[in-house]
């Protein structure tokens, strides 16, 4: 699913985010990226997601190499691929249900498809009971979860998640966890940069580490 | 993990892909959705909105006033051309009977419909009756006042430049001491009325140039407030298209309220005109009254509107949302 073949990133300016990454994920693995701020986690999910591209080396998602997807093309390439963000990145301004039928409508999906999928995304991370409520109004494990319904609505085959438990408490991290876990479970690839080291060990999943912008560990399951 | 909570998943196998007619159908429910969105967007700011409609509305409703007034100009000289005259002095010496008997002659002419011929006499009489230099001429020792004949040109033959054609057909015979065109003053008003026409042009086309730039303006600063709201959607998958299209209906309202209100101000002009107007054509016995807007010019200034909105919203979009890409 996802393949990182002596992939480098190195920004305008000079700096190496990434240096000669190399490492293989299958469809329906779940893995951890840790390391220190400023090792390349966020810059390793860019490349993924295609908000940056790499400067060496190829990253293969889904069979097709991210260096051949013209601009234009970009915006579908991400259709497949759900984000969930450390600061949520929400639409403040639009009720729960319209935060996550976003994806849906931008895909042009039929309206009673949307209100079907999207409501199911809504169930499965428990917040159905808040559809009409603004983000606004929601905890912070709670705006996470619709962070995390609206990248799956649209049924992606890989989800990326940038430190995802951030801001959050042990209890609630561990809840978000659970549920990244379900979706792995249904053969979601699941890619969740963190570094709370103590949940990462307790969920026993493969961890990369990445250290200055180089691949240090794969605890290749 | 029950059942239940894999339906989200099962959904897509189960799902069948939609048909060519389906996609059509959501992709026009989407455009009427965001058509109305952008509309009840711009609501929720009236003041801001009608701000903007407003300088669209004035920076319209100056051209399309004076080209009305224009129009209303041109069928008003319009009508004084048809009565277009030649008046012929004859020459002192020339009797009463040769002045007839060349009343006749012209009379026949295929060119001329009707000869008034105003004897010496006549003329004299109708001087003193108008003017009051009553005294001033019984001091004379003759009569000043040369024979007239008034020349009515054929209603096919009484276009400006046949009337001066006909003028100078006049001016040959031998007892014609001078030709006198009523009509020259009209010509004048025309070339006067030409260049105005071309004045208006040139201010429509400026003022088009400032609605467009006005809307541009507009556009960009609503791109920039929503730049977190942009960013998200080109992150879940949002093509250019998509983001675009509600800021290009926001430039089709726009367009489309400072066209309507161009159109009010130029109807309640026209009303607050249309009383002096006809006060002043009942002075000169006129019948004119002024014309009013027709469904074709109403039609043309706000589909002008609609589209210098949407040009300008077109340039703002395709200068500014390029630049804005997820970091």
């Amino acid at each position: 699913m996802i393949q990182f073949i002596q992939a480098s990133k190195r920004y305008p300016g000079g700096h190496d985010a990434l240096q000669n990454v190399s490492f293989e994920m299958d469809t329906g693995e779940m893995a951890f990226l840790t390391g220190h701020s400023g090792a390349g986690k966020s810059t390793l999910l860019k490349l993924i997601s295609l908000i940056e591209r790499t400067t060496r080396g190829q990253v293969i998602i889904n069979g097709e190499n991210t260096s051949k997807v013209r601009k234009g093309r970009i915006p579908y390439f991400r259709r497949n691929i759900g984000i969930i963000f450390q600061d949520h990145q929400l639409l403040f301004d639009r009720t729960v249900y319209d935060n996550v039928a976003l994806p849906l409508i931008i895909s042009g999906q039929p309206p009673r498809e949307i209100a079907r999928r999207t409501r199911a995304a809504l169930d499965k991370v428990g917040l159905l009971n808040k559809e009409k409520s603004f983000p606004i109004t929601l905890s912070g494990g709670e705006q996470q979860r619709v962070g995390i319904a609206r990248a799956v609505v649209n049924k992606p085959s890989l989800l990326l998640a940038d430190e995802p438990t951030g801001n959050l408490d042990p209890e609630l991290s561990w809840e978000i966890m659970q549920v990244f876990e379900q979706f792995r479970q249904v053969g979601v690839t699941v890619l969740v940069a963190s570094h709370d080291i103590d949940m990462i060990e307790r969920l026993g999943h493969r961890t990369l580490s990445l250290k200055d912008g180089r691949l240090v560990q794969d605890t290749v399951e | 993990m029950s059942p239940d909570q894999n339906h989200i998943f099962e959904e897509v196998a189960s799902r069948d892909k939609p048909g060519l007619v389906t996609n059509l159908k959501t992709y026009l429910l989407r455009h009427a959705q965001v058509f109305f969105y952008s509309l009840g967007q711009l609501w929720r700011t009236p003041f801001s909105m009608l701000m903007t409609a407003a300088v669209i509305g004035i920076a319209l409703a100056l051209p399309t006033g004076l080209n009305l007034l224009l129009t209303n100009a041109q069928q008003l000289s319009g009508g004084w051309d048809g009565a277009a005259k030649v008046s012929l002095f004859l020459k002192q010496k020339v009797s009463d009977e040769k002045a007839r008997s060349l009343a006749n002659k012209i009379r026949k002419l295929t060119e001329v419909s009707e000869v008034e011929y105003i004897s010496k006499e006549k003329g004299l009489a109708e001087f003193k009756e108008r003017s009051g230099y009553d005294a001033a001429i019984k001091a004379l020792d003759e009569n000043p006042i040369p024979a007239t004949l008034l020349v009515t040109p054929n209603l096919q033959f009484n276009d400006a430049s046949q009337v001066e054609e006909l003028a100078e057909k006049l001016r040959k015979y031998k007892e014609v001491e001078f030709v006198q065109l009523d009509s020259e003053w009209v010509q004048r008003l025309y070339a006067i009325m030409d260049i105005v026409s071309h004045g208006v042009v040139i201010l429509g086309f400026m003022l088009s140039i400032g609605v467009l730039l006005v809307v541009g303006n507009t556009i960009r600063l609503a791109i920039q407030n929503r730049r977190d709201e942009i960013v998200i959607v080109k992150l879940i998958g949002g093509t250019d298209a998509f983001i675009r299209r509600p800021f290009l209906y926001t430039g089709f309202w726009y367009g489309f309220f400072g066209g309507l209100l161009a159109l009010i101000l130029v109807f309640f002009s026209l009303l607050l005109m249309s009383g002096p107007v006809e006060n002043l054509a009942g002075l000169y016995e006129s019948q004119f009254s002024l014309h009013k807007m027709d469904f074709g010019t109403i039609l043309t200034i706000l589909m002008l509107s609609i589209g210098l909105g949407l040009g300008g919203s077109w340039i703002a979009v395709g200068r500014h949302l390029r630049d804005i890409e997820p970091r």
